[in-house]
């Protein structure tokens, strides 16, 4: 198994409160990792770290593969203003592509392939041409997904991918991300709420703790450990 | 409203007059309706209409001072562009605020030290614009400005789009949305007090606005809003700019009502069309 990123050490602040201190994992290609923790311990935090957005206090973000921070395939957390917006879903899938474009101003009709690609992959080809602000929460969500897509060559980073959606969309979202996963052969970091859902569905787990001590491991790992006992305790 | 009409079809009129308000003010349209797109779709609207209070007290001070108007708005209102947008990010200072906060000083200046200096005529040409007043200078800086903003739209049209419709996720893909809003806020700016020299400060922003909102009822695509806010604003400027002339109305507000009527005239179509 290939290495794909290894975080070593990271450190960072945010406001001027240190909430990621000397943090350290690696991912093998094909791993799906969750990133759990309570509000405020720092995922949203790292998320922006590993996409390189965001200056790091201290450590080292390696990625394999001339692959670079670029390349990761990005479904931001819902926010309200998408809502209302005038773009139709193939605009907002092949936006995707921006960051393998370089300068040149113009989509190719490799880049346009791409993002047909991602659009039948996720089965949303037939509303291409439908506005946004006219999807159902859990279209738009397969339509983000679909641009996270192009910008990935093999990482996805879903920041709360099922936040707001119903329980059936719900359901198929994960579903989805999968068979991304399994059949793709995505790499998948995953933000989740979701305890039982993330051990369920997860083979790496990382918990995010404000005391320092967070931890790494395999879900049945994590079971045992303190810090999941407490977590699944709470969710029962 | 004869004598109107024989006025306007005089070459004197036309030539010296008429043609450089037209091409100077479609040029500042255009302008207005293609920043608006992005300034409306990301909530900064109230920027411009800041932006063009705060240009006001600063075209106030250079009149008392007797510096040549432009030399002092422009580097005072773009410097307050980067100041608006970096306030409208941080969440310190609500951004709408912090707009409220300074347009409204700006104006208490502008007012105060015109009113001071006894030059409240000159002054509000500002106010309320002077279209007709364009010299050939402002023609040639607004058409300058339009090809620069019709180009950098052109070329960074797909940029553009994913930085209005998702910053973060733009930045993720290693698009430097800094360097973009810093563009905007430029050439914002520098929209802002071109235009308000021929609409004035009051509807400067509704140009900005408008357009943008108008073919949001209708168009589905990005692409769309961008065509038909172009389009809808040269429209109302031509439109508007021939009933001022017909019935003697004032140009800037003319305009600003032939905007209105297209806005609800696509309110209409576009319920229409969800039915």
């Amino acid at each position: 198994m290939k290495t794909i990123i290894e975080c070593k050490d990271l450190s960072a602040s945010y406001d001027g409160m240190k909430v990621l201190n000397s943090l350290s994992f690696s991912l093998n290609e094909g791993d799906y990792m969750c990133i759990l923790g309570e509000n405020g311990s720092g995922k949203s935090t790292l998320v922006k770290c590993l996409l390189g957005i965001k200056q790091l206090d201290g450590g080292k973000i390696t990625m394999c593969d001339g692959l670079s921070q670029k390349d990761i395939g990005y479904l931001p957390q819902h926010t309200n203003l998408q809502n209302g917006f005038p773009a139709t879903v193939s605009e907002v899938v092949i936006s995707g592509c921006l960051g393998r474009r370089g300068f040149r101003p113009f989509y190719s009709s490799d880049e346009k392939k791409i993002a047909k690609a991602a659009m039948e992959r996720l089965g949303i080809a037939d509303l291409a041409k439908r506005s946004c602000r006219e999807l159902s929460g859990g279209q738009q969500q397969r339509m983000l997904l679909a641009r996270a897509m192009c910008a990935a060559k093999k990482l996805l980073l879903l920041d709360e991918p099922v936040n707001g959606l119903d329980p059936a969309a719900q359901e198929e979202m994960y579903s989805l991300i999968q068979e991304l996963n399994r059949k793709d052969g995505m790499t998948v970091i995953m933000v989740s709420h979701d305890v039982v859902r993330a051990v369920d569905c997860s083979n790496r787990i990382l918990c995010l703790c404000s005391n320092d001590h967070s931890f790494f491991g395999t879900p049945e790992e994590y079971l045992n450990s303190h810090l999941g006992s407490k977590f699944l305790g709470e969710s029962k | 409203m004869n004598d109107n009409i024989r006025l306007m079809f005089t070459p004197e009129f036309f030539g010296s007059i008429l043609l450089p308000a037209l091409i100077g003010g479609i040029a500042v349209t255009v302008c207005c309706s293609l920043l608006g797109v992005t300034l409306v779709l990301k909530r900064y609207s109230m920027i411009g209409d800041g932006l063009s209070h705060i240009g006001y007290g600063a075209l106030s001070v250079a009149a008392v001072m007797n510096v040549a108007p432009l030399k002092l708005a422009l580097p005072v209102v773009i410097i307050a562009a980067f100041i608006l947008l970096r306030l409208s990010e941080s969440s310190k200072m609500n951004g709408d605020s912090a707009i409220a906060f300074f347009s409204t000083t700006a104006l208490a200046v502008g007012i105060l030290v015109s009113s001071k200096a006894g030059l409240t005529n000159d002054v509000s040409h500002y106010m309320f614009g002077s279209i007709l007043a364009m010299t050939k200078g402002d023609v040639i800086l607004s058409v300058v400005l339009s090809v620069i903003v019709i180009l950098a739209y052109v070329v960074l049209y797909n940029r553009i789009f994913s930085v209005t419709f998702d910053e973060t996720f733009a930045r993720a893909t290693g698009v430097n949305a800094g360097i973009y809003n810093m563009i905007f806020a430029v050439l914002t700016a520098v929209t802002v007090v071109l235009g308000m020299m021929m609409m004035g400060a009051l509807l400067i922003s509704s140009l900005i606005v408008i357009p943008t909102l108008t073919s949001v009822r209708v168009c589905k695509s990005f692409r769309g809003v961008v065509l038909t806010s172009g389009a809808v604003s040269v429209v109302s400027f031509l439109a508007g700019m021939m009933i001022s002339l017909l019935f003697n109305t004032a140009p800037g507000a003319s305009i600003v009502i032939v905007n209105v009527v297209f806005f609800l005239i696509f309110s209409v179509v576009g319920r229409a069309m969800k039915r």
